[in-house]
């Protein structure tokens, strides 16, 4: 049975091979991006041998001892009444707990080396901040506020990045799993935790809330989108400007900003400063809207500004029931959030 | 077929009420400890308002009189495995009594907290953790009045003879509930102060 | 099949009484035997209903962007599912289990407090009401008000106001306290049951291991239901008068709530588990027909675990944050506390080997739950080492775990039982035929179900998703996942089938269908309202075999 782990994670390989470098949707426990996922991963395999030798010694014996002393003639005796052993009982005690000394002491080592880490001085930092139903993403030191998609650093032999992530909640508790890259770390309220990863594969690597927060915690999705130095450098210039004051969408701007958007939505560089929803400076550099349920599409986009509610029922964006009109602007308007 | 044992040894196990009881007891320790310890948790902790220190004073009067109550329901435990009816009921009538008191100065001490210092349940941690955990020993205060009324009610009609070993177990629960006591003021007025 | 002089000589059946006298009897109850069949009754239309709900979400499930059912409704479905698994299914089994069998094992005439064990029921049955109604009553905002949608354990600050508007979340909080207060009832009952009312020559030592694993099971009960009572009234207070528990905006802390709960949380997955190694321990002996094998070690890994058992809580939170140095403690404990554990599959194994085994159903379900915990046990030790914990934890592994633990290994007991005690209850046995496809339809649909859903953890496949998306690779799992509640649902099917049919057409089964060695088998099948004509008296832990067998008996040899 535990062989079969391997054999999905080889297939798991085989499909993500299969799919272009970009992406790296199927995702296993088994295939590590990173040195946390990686350290995981070795502990997995000691704990899973060991856990699937017992598993062949007891289900054997107990196979065995079913199939060798079904009864075979009903001759009414009774075979030899075996009270027990204290040799044996002695042996399975002692054998065990030398087994769970191993154990945990290879646990806590990788424990500490995960949660003690030494944070490199060059570290990208990023502070993730949990929302209902949303990832707020701040990259302090660079200044730059985006939602939902994470940018890091590729970690090679001739560089290595690593990325440190402050995780916080702006409500209730969620959890940060990318499997790929590491276990998942919660965010919880009044509570600052850290976590770190240093991702070794360019391409977007898909991971969930762990924690259920309420309605729409199934369509809480992340993605970790992993670039070279080059493109790293690239898309962090794209998210530092303001917004462009393009004069023909003028007319889209001045609507866009006498709606009741701007209470919960912030564009760098214009009078929309509400912090309640995601920032939408650089909206149209992502590649998903909703927290990842829909992709960036002009259609996609114009659905969820008509009505958020009929795309991910229960999250806190309601329908505000603009006209075609309105709707017209505030989507052009986004549009050019570049 | 009859079966002969060779048990030589009187078979006596302990009184089912004392085990039943001791239960209890073992269950509503398990109770209070974790209020006890989400008090001890939040000390220093809240974000705004009166702290323990500015608005707590000891309350001797109230522990002398609960204190003293364990002793007149020892007694009147006592009184009533003796056969001695009057006894038992005067003794009762004051476990009563300091009981009350001690409720009345609960109730004296509230009134100042929140009339004087606008502390509730409601204004920080201290005023959450404060009132719960002193509010639920003082529910189990009431509850163990409500029942030694009762026992008293049965003297002064002539029922409680013979029930010398079922009062003892009140006796328990009611000297539980000052061990709580003594716990909460150790905790609450003297380090968290 | 030698019977005793402890059963009177004539028992004339009485004239049947008008229904409406009959329901009177059983609604006023006192007596063990009667309270014992309405909480395992209770808990199988529990378990039914609970068992729909399971089916609703595989339904939703077993295709991607499932559209069967709302967000909504499927939230509510697993908050619901799993509070009444826990406590409106596996808690009233053991208090079932315990209050019949218990006086009758310890040759006793009834529970040390009959009407406080009627209390006990009626508080359950209330609170479990209480529960459902939720469904049908509840006002509020857009969909709030109704059933609670927090999930099982209802973490800090979902649960409060500002998270959970109206009512859902009380009737959460008040139906679990008010079952909760049966409970304790229950185990407070049991615990002065078994150390004041043993027969003569009953010492510890001699007492079934069904009494001692009730016992150890009882005095966790005792203990670890406050941590979450203690919870709940501070979550009420939270909620109804502005307190701050867990109130992160006034400095309250939410991992305080999940302390507290799993602090609770742990003790209670032995406290549903225990039973089922006590029904085991019984019925492995009698199938193998040999005696349990080692005894004491049994009983010292019992105490063991109840012990071990609230060193343990925090692996539920490896991904809370903790310090390395806690998470450390708690890898360890929660190792160790897997070894009495396997000492005890050992010895089931220890009893069986050299034994001469009969696999009529109740053994049936007994072996499969040797080998479906034995599974469950080792992938707890996998999630025992944290750093796989937080690759595992809160994904369809864990999922998987628990419901090896809790169907694979209890519920295949407590089946077991089932078809064990029948016969003593009610005088006639079940079908074995129906039995076998019970148990095969079973075990097939199990792991159709649960053996998928491991791998759809390591896939990534996060728990309490309403649906997923295509393209994750969860796609077939989900789907045959959801192909093998068929087959148990086939499988339950069977069991009702073959009680209602049993009970008025079952074979007679005498005194002691099974050529047992406990007292409750020296009684007539349904005993007598008073158990036994004459208190019994014992000198070995088997005093039927002693009977059985004069010359060659265990206190020989104990």
């Amino acid at each position: 049975m535990k062989c079969s782990f391997r054999l999905a994670g080889l297939w798991c390989a085989m499909a993500v091979g299969a799919f272009a470098q970009t992406d790296h949707p199927v995702g296993n426990i088994f295939n590590p991006e990173a040195t946390p996922a990686e350290s995981v991963y070795r502990l997995s395999v000691l704990v899973l041998s060991v856990c699937a030798a017992i598993f062949l010694v007891v289900a054997g014996l107990l196979a065995f001892t079913i199939v060798r002393f079904r009864r075979k003639t009903d001759d009414g005796h009774e075979p030899a009444q075996v009270y027990g052993s204290s040799r044996i009982e002695v042996a399975w005690t002692v054998f065990p707990i030398l087994i769970v000394f191993v154990l945990t002491m290879a646990t806590a080592r990788v424990v500490i080396a995960i949660q003690n880490k030494h944070v490199p001085a060059d570290a990208l930092h990023v502070t993730v901040i949990g929302h209902q139903w949303w990832w707020e993403i701040r990259y302090e030191d660079l200044g730059i506020v985006t939602a939902n998609e994470l940018h890091v650093l590729v970690s090679t032999k001739a560089k290595p990045a690593v990325t440190f992530l402050k995780l916080e909640s702006a409500d209730v508790a969620h959890s940060f799993w990318v499997l790929q890259l590491s276990g998942k770390t919660d965010l919880i309220p009044n509570r600052t935790n850290t976590m770190w990863i240093d991702p070794r594969q360019e391409g977007t690597f898909l991971g969930n809330c762990a924690e259920y927060c309420g309605m729409q915690h199934a369509n809480m999705l992340l993605r970790v989108i992993v670039q070279s130095p080059a493109d790293f450098e690239r898309w962090a210039a794209d998210q530092k400007p303001d917004s462009m004051n393009d004069s023909h969408i003028e007319a889209a701007r001045a609507t866009f900003l006498s709606l009741s958007c701007v209470n919960c939505h912030t564009v760098s560089g214009t009078p929309a400063m509400g912090t309640f929803g995601p920032d939408l400076s650089h909206l149209m550099s992502r590649a998903r809207l909703g927290s990842g349920v829909i992709q960036n599409t002009p259609d996609n986009l114009r659905a969820w500004v008509k009505d958020p509610q009929a795309i991910k029922p229960g999250n806190l964006m309601p329908n505000m029931q603009l006209n075609s009109r309105e709707l017209d602007e505030v989507v052009t308007y986004l549009s050019s959030l570049k | 077929m009859t079966p002969t044992i060779a048990v030589e040894t009187e078979w006596t196990l302990p009184y089912r009420g004392r085990v039943g009881v001791v239960c209890l007891i073992a269950t509503e320790f398990a109770l209070f400890a974790i209020f006890v310890v989400a008090y001890v948790f939040y000390m220093g902790k809240s974000l705004t308002g009166p702290t323990p220190s500015q608005v707590l004073e000891l309350p001797v009067w109230p522990t002398v009189c609960l204190l003293s109550s364990s002793i007149t329901v020892g007694l009147a435990a006592r009184a009533l495995k003796f056969d001695r009816l009057s006894s038992f009921k005067l003794w009762t009538g004051s476990t009563i009594l300091l009981g009350l008191e001690f409720l009345r100065q609960t109730a004296m001490e509230w009134r100042h907290l929140i009339a004087d210092y606008h502390l509730t349940i409601a204004t920080n941690l201290f005023g959450t953790t404060f009132y719960s955990l002193v509010g639920l020993h003082a529910s189990h205060v009431v509850l163990g009045l409500t029942l030694l009324s009762l026992t008293l009610a049965l003297g002064l009609s002539g029922k409680m003879h013979g029930q010398a070993r079922r009062f003892e177990l009140l006796a328990w629960y009611w000297h539980f509930v000052d061990a709580v006591w003594i716990a909460v003021f150790t905790v609450v007025y003297v380090i968290g102060r | 099949m030698a019977t005793t002089n402890y059963i009177a000589e004539s028992l004339r059946e009485p004239e049947p009484l008008p229904v409406p006298s009959r329901l009177h009897e059983w609604i006023v109850t006192v007596d063990h035997k009667r309270l014992g069949i309405m909480y395992i009754a209770t808990s199988l239309i529990f378990f039914a209903v609970a068992g729909v709900l399971a089916a609703l979400m595989r339904a939703q499930l077993a295709f991607p962007n499932g559209k069967v059912l709302p967000p909504e409704v499927f939230n509510r479905l697993f908050t619901v599912h799993g509070t009444t698994m826990v406590f409106l299914v596996g808690m009233p089994f053991f208090a079932g289990l315990a209050n019949y069998l218990v006086p009758l094992m310890i040759g006793a005439r009834d529970m040390a407090f009959p009407r406080l064990n009627a209390f006990g029921y009626w508080m359950f049955l209330f609170g479990g009401i209480l529960l459902y109604f939720s469904y049908v009553a509840g006002e509020g905002l857009a969909g709030h008000g109704t059933a609670p949608d927090v999930g099982w354990f209802a973490y800090a600050p979902l649960t409060e106001r500002a998270f959970s508007r109206g009512t859902s979340t009380d009737y959460w909080i008040l139906s679990i306290i008010i079952s909760g207060i049966g409970s304790t009832a229950s185990a407070i009952n049991v615990v002065a049951t078994i150390v004041s009312m043993r027969c003569k020559g009953m010492t510890l030592a001699r007492m079934p291991l069904f009494v001692w694993l009730m016992l150890v099971v009882s005095a966790m009960v005792v203990t670890a239901l406050p941590p979450l009572t203690a919870a709940q009234i501070m979550l009420l207070l939270d909620r109804y008068l502005g307190a701050h528990f867990f109130d992160t905006q006034a400095g309250g802390s939410a991992v305080l709530w999940q302390h507290f709960f799993w602090l609770f949380g742990h003790p209670e997955v032995y406290i549903l588990m225990l039973p089922g190694f006590a029904c085991a321990s019984e019925i492995i002996p009698v199938f193998s027909r040999k005696p349990i094998f080692g005894r004491a070690a049994m009983i010292g890994a019992t105490i063991a675990i109840g012990i071990l058992a609230v060193g343990v809580w925090a692996h539920h939170m490896f991904a809370v944050g903790m310090s390395s140095s806690s998470n450390i403690f708690f890898v360890t404990s929660t190792m160790l506390v897997g070894v009495p554990t396997g000492i005890k599959i050992f010895n089931w194994v220890g009893t069986m080997y050299g034994g001469k085994l009969r696999f009529d159903t109740p053994m049936l379900f007994c072996v499969a739950f040797l080998f479906q915990f034995l599974v469950a046990g080792l992938t707890g030790v996998m999630m025992a080492a944290a750093p796989l914990d937080w690759q595992l934890t809160d994904s369809y592994f864990v999922v998987a775990h628990f419901h090896y633990v809790l169907l694979g290994g209890l519920l295949f007991t407590l089946f077991g039982a089932l078809y064990y005690w029948f016969p003593k209850a009610t005088g006639r046995m079940l079908s074995e035929t129906l039995g076998k496809w019970h148990f095969w339809l079973l075990v097939i649909g199990f792991h159709m179900t649960f053996d998928t859903l491991h791998f759809a953890g390591i896939l990534g496949m996060p728990r309490r998703i309403y649906t997923y998306a295509p393209g994750r690779g969860w796609e077939g799992l989900n789907l045959l996942a959801s192909i093998g509640v068929i087959f148990q649902a086939a499988g339950v099917a069977c069991l009702i089938w073959n009680i209602i049919r049993s009970v008025r057409k079952g074979a007679p089964a005498g005194d002691d269908p099974w050529d047992a060695w406990t007292l409750e088998w020296a009684t007539t099948s349904p005993p007598a309202e008073y158990n036994f004509a004459t208190a019994p008296e014992v000198r070995s832990s088997r005093p039927l075999w002693d009977l059985k067998h004069p010359e060659d008996p265990d206190w020989k040899y104990e």
